[in-house]
């Protein structure tokens, strides 16, 4: 790496973070690759944003990001979202690395609870925020303890979790953040993506790195690592399903936000993945002609 | 005395020492299967600190524990690999708490408290383990469409016999029981002690019982062990030792029994 190349803020090293710092990161992301599942602790820094906005994530990504790399940030599948728009920002003014909304054309997308709808390839690295990198934190508080069940492989507990869910509700009703085995060994939270995208993480070829900055975590998905949601025999691991297509661009198998669109309580149904819909609008696709919007029966 | 029967566990030497303080000094004995040995004496004659140590959760400062697992091989409790004992922990053992709130999980559902040693041996069927914990709550009578409900809803008596329910469900050979009748009132007790007692015949379980109560000793155990000051200072059948006792300790203890 070719520090200060094209910085556009002076007096800040190349992604912010000094090189010291980035070392000890990509130290810990190299062990975390070698184990797959497993949260390597690592000396999270202050960042200038706070905990909970993605210091996990940014850190990984200020140690992995070149200069020659194109990044994009996604919060909740959109690039326009605060979070994202801040966090790109800083990339572009630290770095003066090429920033894209296109999922196709990064190398680096760092993400807030959503994995891309296109299929990531080889050459891209997806960068996980993550609040709680402990998955078996629901049920055993001490640290000391969790930290010996994984080296145990005592995961039992995991699946009094669910069938709690199984009892109360009649089905697993985890929808983010659903724990999954990784490479047939370690429990892992895939940070609170929808269950939708969990079964995308399976034999995924681009690299998965996850960073909690607050918890002070990093682990990581090989590409090509077998990962498993966890489930029951009768009551098998499913995802999400919609009554609706997307309003906008019409499709069917997208991750869909619901938006309220006015005081009545309207809503409408839109992809997440903001620049999956918008080239699919580009590729000529539409909504169906059903109605667009939801409209609410109007109040007595 | 002889007998054919290996013992279930065996205690040699064991000692616990709290720094300079003594937890408990040279405890030996030999506990054999189906046999219900009960450990009495007062508050802080370490009771609960030997208990504590043959359950394999207080490493002891000397001494071995070992035991005799299913295939008949036996195991240094405190030599084994960590894993191994847990695994025994979770199968081949119980322990039944004092307190309710630190056997159970409270916020999950009375089933689910039941159905946790199941999956944690890798029952993957949802349908089945829920059968089997309804079984298992009728068995410790408790009504079964209490499956669902969270242990902060139940009665002392029935967080009590969940806890039993929750150790049982794995077919234990060796159960341990902390004062399992404390902070119950007498016809609860009464009804627990019960219940208890038919199980360990049912079942053909071990188990070491500590209390203070002789009542609960004498209904239960076979044989007993009088700890006074970390060191057992009596021991033989249970009414033998209570009928006539010869520590100095014991005589205390037996004729300290309040009569209603």
């Amino acid at each position: 790496m070719n520090p200060q190349q094209e910085t556009t803020l002076s007096g800040y090293n190349f992604a912010y973070l000094d090189e010291q710092t980035k070392r000890m990161i990509r130290r810990a992301i190299l062990k975390a690759v070698a184990i797959p599942g497993y949260q390597v602790p690592f000396g999270s820094r202050e960042m200038p944003l706070p905990y909970g906005w993605g210091t996990g994530g940014i850190q990984v990504t200020a140690a992995i990001i070149g200069a020659q790399d194109i990044l994009k940030v996604i919060d909740q599948g959109a690039d326009d979202t605060t979070n994202a728009v801040s966090i790109r920002k800083f990339f572009a003014r630290t770095t003066g690395v090429e920033t894209t909304d296109k999922t196709a054309r990064a190398t680096v997308i760092q993400t807030r609870h959503r994995i891309p709808e296109k299929p990531l390839t080889e050459n891209q690295i997806l960068v996980y925020q993550v609040p709680t990198p402990e998955p078996l934190r629901w049920l055993e508080p001490r640290e000391t303890e969790t930290r010996r069940m994984h080296a145990l492989e005592e995961y039992g507990v995991m699946h009094v979790k669910l069938y709690e869910d199984i009892a109360q509700y009649g089905r697993i009703s985890t929808s983010y953040d659903y724990p999954v085995q990784v490479n047939d060994r370690y429990i892992m939270a895939p940070s609170p993506i929808p269950k939708f995208d969990n079964p995308k993480m399976n034999e995924m070829p681009a690299l998965q790195l996850f960073g909690a900055g607050r918890e002070k975590r990093i682990y990581a998905i090989p590409p090509y690592t077998t990962v498993k949601s966890l489930d029951f025999d009768d009551h098998p691991f499913e995802v999400q399903a919609w009554d609706h297509s997307c309003a906008l661009c019409g499709a069917d198998d997208s991750f869909l936000d619901e938006v309220v669109v006015d005081n009545m309580g309207s809503r409408m149904f839109v992809c997440s993945d903001s620049d999956f819909c918008s080239e699919r609008r580009e590729a000529g696709h539409q909504s169906d002609g059903l109605p667009q919007v939801v409209v609410a029966q109007a109040a007595e | 005395m002889t007998t054919l029967r290996h013992p279930l566990m065996q205690v040699r030497d064991l000692s616990k020492m709290y720094g300079a303080r003594t937890g408990c000094r040279d405890i030996d004995f030999d506990l054999y299967p189906g046999e219900v040995l009960g450990i009495v004496g007062e508050s802080g004659s370490g009771k609960t600190t030997l208990l504590n140590c043959l359950s394999a959760r207080l490493e002891p400062t000397s001494g071995s524990v070992i035991y005799q697992d299913r295939t008949g091989a036996d195991i240094d409790i405190y030599q084994a690999s960590e894993s191994r004992r847990r695994l025994l922990m979770r199968t081949d053992w119980g322990v039944v708490h004092q307190n309710p709130k630190d056997g159970l999980r409270m916020r999950v559902s009375a089933g689910a408290n039941v159905g946790e040693r199941l999956m944690a041996v890798g029952q993957r069927h949802y349908g089945d383990i829920r059968e089997t914990a309804t079984d298992w709550l009728g068995r410790v009578e408790i009504a079964e469409d209490r499956v669902d409900d969270k242990p902060l809803t139940f009665s002392g008596g029935m967080q009590q016999r969940l806890q039993i329910a929750r150790n049982l469900v794995s077919g234990p050979r060796l159960v341990f029981m902390d004062e399992p009748t404390g902070g119950l009132d007498v016809s609860v007790q009464a009804r627990l002690l019960d219940l208890l007692r038919r199980l360990v015949t049912d079942l053909g379980l071990s188990a070491v019982l500590v209390t203070h109560d002789l009542a609960v000793v004498r209904l239960l155990a076979h044989r007993l062990m009088v700890m006074h000051q970390g060191q057992v200072v009596e021991q033989g059948l249970t009414d033998q030792v209570l009928d006539d006792p010869q520590h100095a300790y014991t005589q205390l203890l037996v004729s300290s029994v309040l009569q209603p």
